[in-house]
């Protein structure tokens, strides 16, 4: 059993070659900023990673929501919604570390309590307590539901941040890209683009990795169960020799607590 | 449901009077972080003013949080939680009657620590207006996030340290909010503390609103 396939594989070299050429197209194509020097380099990975952040909490949002939604409600939209949420996690440490290395070059300092900081910084607590979690809890409907409930929050907090900028008076950059003129042109604008496209492969390439973990750990849980209760069995009965070397290959443990059964009711 | 809240919330307020946890352990510690935040800043009075409305809602979280626990601590042993659901007292009714229980140890609490950082920080109280409301609008939103959270957390194993976790994000902004507006209620600031009292508001309205709505599915839960 395993989370890759054929897909996947196609999915995670493209991802490792568009990463590349996003590597080499901003450190070596694209030229230096009139204004910020070689400073404009972090925007080739630092607002791409951003938006994965974000794409990875909304998924998780949406997982939550179908998932507490009856209509739709399926194990799917849960294993989405971890998938995201872990996913969505990482990029969000990459996105705090990124920004603190643009801060200390821009601003001279690694952190500043300017609104978007601080925001991120709350939404990746919030996400390693959604992660805490889900964790803690056993029963995969509890867990579905209770962390169902922090997700929708983290998603408050995702557009609080995204437009933290807007709101609040910050010292965060307002956007580049997504406005009627960016504010970006020629290789400087192309590489930015294509960040998005080498680190939303690379976004997918997490997700569906993430998703299939999660399925097969329900599956492991669901069939461990199944495994004990024939162990259990397995221990109250005399074992025929036909029988001994499948239980055997099941669990190593509970053929031996069979070997056992066996011998005591050989003893009486 | 308003008479299941008072229900609740005259039993939660007598297991405390005679358990006597808040008064010989909650309190005693707040004031001890008052103590240790002074300490750490190291007789720098300009400074420990400049900051006592931080240091006052850093207080009121920590010890919010042990009060949120207690709260819960009381239903989880013995069963008392399953007494509880099996009760038909209106789940929104619960919730209500934990927050107003858990607010008001928080606001005996408040006054006390108000006391501590008037007298250890030699601060200057004034605005009283604003720094009551914003103070008691806080009280609500930390209670009721407390309770919100306190709920999701109190049949799980690792509680003690998952609901500081969960808690204190989700608390940032109220200690933001009620910080700023505490500053400009003494002076600190020219920012206008009303201001802050609206998103206070807002905050304690969402998740007085939400627990009220979800806190029957959390329960059936834990």
């Amino acid at each position: 059993m395993s989370s890759s396939s054929s897909l996947t594989r196609a999915l995670g070299i493209s991802a490792l070659a568009a990463v590349a050429v996003n590597a080499w197209w901003g450190l070596s194509l694209s030229p230096p900023d009139k204004v910020q020097g070689q400073l404009v380099r972090i925007l080739y990975v630092h607002p791409a990673v951003a938006t994965m952040c974000y794409a990875g909490f909304g998924l998780c949002a949406l997982g939550s929501i179908c998932w507490l939604w009856p209509r739709t409600r399926s194990p799917r939209w849960d294993r989405l919604a971890v998938a995201g949420a872990e996913v969505g996690a990482v990029f969000c440490a990459a996105t705090l570390i990124t920004g603190s290395i643009w801060g200390k070059a821009a601003w001279g300092v690694w952190w500043t309590w300017d609104a978007r900081l601080t925001l991120t910084a709350i939404l990746f607590a919030l996400s390693l307590g959604y992660l805490a979690l889900r964790r803690a809890v056993d029963n995969p409907h509890s867990r579905a539901l209770m962390s169902s409930a922090v997700a929708l929050l983290m998603a408050l907090t995702v557009v609080l941040d995204h437009y933290a900028t807007a709101w609040f008076a910050t010292l965060h950059q307002h956007t580049t890209l997504f406005k009627p003129s960016p504010s970006i042109h020629g290789w400087q604008l192309v590489t930015m683009c294509w960040s998005f496209v080498a680190l939303g492969l690379v976004f997918a390439w997490m997700v569906v990795h993430r998703y299939r973990l999660e399925a097969l750990e329900e599956r492991y849980e669901s069939e461990g169960y199944l495994v004990a209760i024939e162990a259990r069995r397995a221990e109250g009965q005399p074992v025929s020799a036909a029988a001994r070397p499948e239980t055997g290959r099941v669990l190593v443990g509970s053929a031996a607590s069979a070997e056992r059964a066996e011998a005591l009711v050989e003893d009486k | 449901m308003w008479r299941d809240a008072a229900l609740v919330a005259g039993k939660d307020l007598r297991v405390e009077g005679r358990a006597k946890v808040a008064v010989n352990q909650v309190a005693p510690y707040a004031l001890v972080v008052l103590l240790l935040f002074g300490f750490a800043f190291d007789q720098d009075r300009p400074l420990l003013v400049q900051a006592a409305p931080g240091l006052f809602w850093m207080a009121v979280l920590f010890s919010g949080l042990l009060a949120v626990q207690r709260s819960f601590s009381i239903e989880s042993a013995d069963g008392a939680i399953d007494a509880l659901r099996l009760s038909r007292l209106e789940p929104a009714g619960i919730f209500i009657g934990k927050v107003v229980a858990v607010a008001a140890q928080l606001v005996v609490l408040e006054a006390l620590l108000a006391f501590g950082v008037v007298v250890l920080f030699q601060s200057r109280l004034g605005g009283a207006g604003l720094l009551v409301a914003s103070t008691l609008v806080s009280t609500a939103g930390v209670a009721a996030a407390g309770v919100a959270y306190g709920a999701l957390c109190v049949g799980l194993r690792a509680r003690e340290t998952l609901l500081p976790l969960l808690l204190s994000p989700v608390l940032a902004p109220v200690v933001l909010a009620a910080t700023e507006a505490w500053r400009a209620a003494l002076g600190l600031s020219r920012g206008d503390g009303w201001r802050w009292l609206g998103i206070l508001a807002c905050f304690a309205a969402i998740y007085l609103a939400g627990g009220a709505i979800g806190f029957g599915a959390l329960i059936e839960e834990t």
